[in-house]
């Protein structure tokens, strides 16, 4: 009893003491910091601060409004690839479950800097454009093209929980729902749409976690012009002459807790007991 | 009605890869420009080899961050992953699993800005000249990928059969041996895949080094550097390089699970 009892310990020990150390305590310094001035004394002002400034309370409702619109157009454009997907051959969605992986993968910073260079004012678009006689057009600078590098780069976390949860449902049913007199709208409606339900709750945070959190795509994309949430902390800590970590930190703590509800509203909707699905990446 | 499926994939697809293809096909320009393409040729890619000096050494910090921290991920989240595997206290396992998932759910900003503050914070209590160097980055990028790990192997010790261990123990093995002999093999499929999962996370993270690294240049860091100014297309040449590594490491990690469920489901069938 005893033994098994210091296996235990050895076993876990390490990894309890990493992640107390390095995830725990880490996060309980943003906390300090949101709750003290310069010189260490506890304040509610950088609260205050956050919420009745008018600047930093744009910004954040930007954000916002920006995470779910992309979120929004990640599931209309993910819910129906990812049906399509689940109706190719098995080998075909093997692969193409590979294909919508491996862009994320790669850096994106290069591939946001390569989407730059195709909508730029002398891109390869509004080249194409020209030389069919039409007029260029403006792409960089919007809000349009910041949701859209968005919904770009966090697509495949749509896609791959909807995927797998719609690749899950029971053949049979499917079957069944034809042989009881639904066409394939009535089965996608009855059947695949209520089962995928927790593949699709699981995509919406997935998504809107990153989005709202998103910076560079914004700065890279209208010049510094439209700043998200991410960026006036990156601004906070490293590009402003006089780095200021007490509201770094506050408008970080506000970040987090935003994504704390969001989850837990969604955690709300879906009564998962689903621990073994595992990670995508 | 298949037409119109692929028809719509197909779209998707080529939205998803068009700055890929851009890349690519900008890193065989043999102009300077990253818009106007003037000519075949492979003038970027030596140039990348004979003065990329800076990009290659960068690449070479990318990878040996990558390795040591994906290795030490693996080591820790496998030896993690069967002791939460074996605990009895449902509450502790659910706090342990909850405190897992941080990194996965925290915005990367968050994880990044947090680790800085306390790296910076211990920095100046120890009066260090680099509160953020090397060591710290390293230190982000294990825990970051210790999730993947760990979350890719519990399922598949919850599918092992909990009397292996005691039927080795009972032939004459030793608790490190039955583990060794019995336990290994059948998460093996697991550990890998969550050491590919690590590594190639690593290798692309951004965010997080952006905050902890120090003077430690990774690629990406490196890169972000760079796109203040219009860029040379031996970024490109190196990146595209990088997607066929990638690539490499992706058909890599379906082989190894197809295979494994290949096994299952022979297993099933007996």
């Amino acid at each position: 009893m005893n033994k098994t009892k210091s296996g235990q310990v050895v076993l876990n020990a390490p990894y309890l003491l990493w992640s107390a150390i390095f995830i725990v305590v880490p996060l309980l310094f943003v906390v300090y910091y949101a709750f003290t001035t310069a010189n260490g004394s506890f304040t509610f002002n950088n609260i205050i601060n956050f919420f009745t400034n008018e600047q930093y309370m744009t910004v954040f409702w930007r954000s916002m409004l920006y995470a779910v619109w992309a979120t929004v157009i990640s599931l209309v454009i993910a819910y129906p690839f990812s049906y399509c997907m689940s109706k190719v051959n098995a080998s075909s969605q093997r692969m193409l479950m590979l294909l919508v992986m491996l862009p994320m993968l790669m850096n994106l910073v290069v591939r946001t800097y390569s989407w730059q260079q195709i909508l730029e004012k002398n891109g390869l678009v509004n080249t194409l454009l020209e030389s069919i006689g039409l007029e260029p057009i403006q792409f960089l600078g919007n809000a349009g093209v910041i949701i859209f590098g968005m919904v770009y780069n966090y697509l495949p976390f749509m896609i791959l929980p909807i995927y797998s949860s719609i690749s899950k449902v029971d053949k049979s049913l499917l079957e069944a729902s034809n042989d009881l007199g639904c066409n394939t709208f009535g089965t996608i409606q009855k059947v695949i749409l209520p089962l995928s339900i927790p593949g699709v709750l699981s995509g919406i945070t997935m998504v809107f976690v990153p989005c709202v959190s998103t910076f560079y795509i914004s700065r890279q994309f209208s010049d510094g012009n439209i700043k998200m949430i991410g960026d006036v902390i990156e601004d906070k800590f490293y590009r402003s002459s006089v780095p200021d970590y007490n509201i770094g930190a506050t408008i970080s703590l506000v970040l987090m807790l935003i994504i704390l509800i969001s989850l837990a509203v969604v955690n709300k909707f879906s009564d998962d007991d689903d621990q073994t699905g595992g990670v995508v990446i | 009605m298949s037409k119109l499926r692929w028809i719509f994939i197909t779209l998707i697809m080529f939205i998803l890869y068009a700055p890929i293809i851009v890349m690519i096909v900008f890193s065989f320009n043999s102009a300077t420009s990253t818009s106007v393409f003037d000519g075949f040729s492979f003038r970027w890619y030596q140039n990348l080899f004979q003065y990329g000096g800076d990009l290659l050494g960068a690449l070479r910090n990318t990878l040996i961050l990558a390795v040591l921290s994906s290795l030490i991920s693996t080591v820790l989240g496998t030896v993690a992953a069967i002791g939460i595997s074996k605990m009895r206290s449902t509450w502790v396992k659910s706090t342990v699993m909850s405190v897992t998932n941080i990194p996965l759910m925290n915005p990367e900003v968050v994880t990044g800005i947090s680790m800085m503050l306390m790296f910076v914070f211990v920095g100046k209590m120890l009066n260090l000249a680099n509160s953020v160097n090397f060591f710290t980055i390293l230190i982000a990028h294990i825990t970051f990928g210790l999730p993947y790990v760990i979350l890719n192997i519990l399922p598949r010790l919850r599918q092992t059969d909990k009397h292996l261990t005691e039927a080795a123990m009972d032939l004459g093995c030793t608790p490190i041996q039955a583990f060794f002999k019995a336990v290994l093999p059948s998460i093996t499929p697991g550990i890998l895949v969550g050491f590919i999962m690590a590594f190639t996370m690593s290798l692309d993270d951004f965010v997080i080094s952006y905050f902890t690294n120090g003077t430690f240049q990774t690629l990406p860091l490196l890169i972000y550097s760079m796109t203040r100014k219009p860029m040379k297309p031996d970024v490109y040449a190196l990146e595209s390089i990088m997607f066929l590594l990638l690539l490499v490491l992706m058909i890599l990690l379906n082989v190894i699970q197809s295979e494994d469920n290949k096994k299952k489901g022979a297993r099933l069938k007996k």
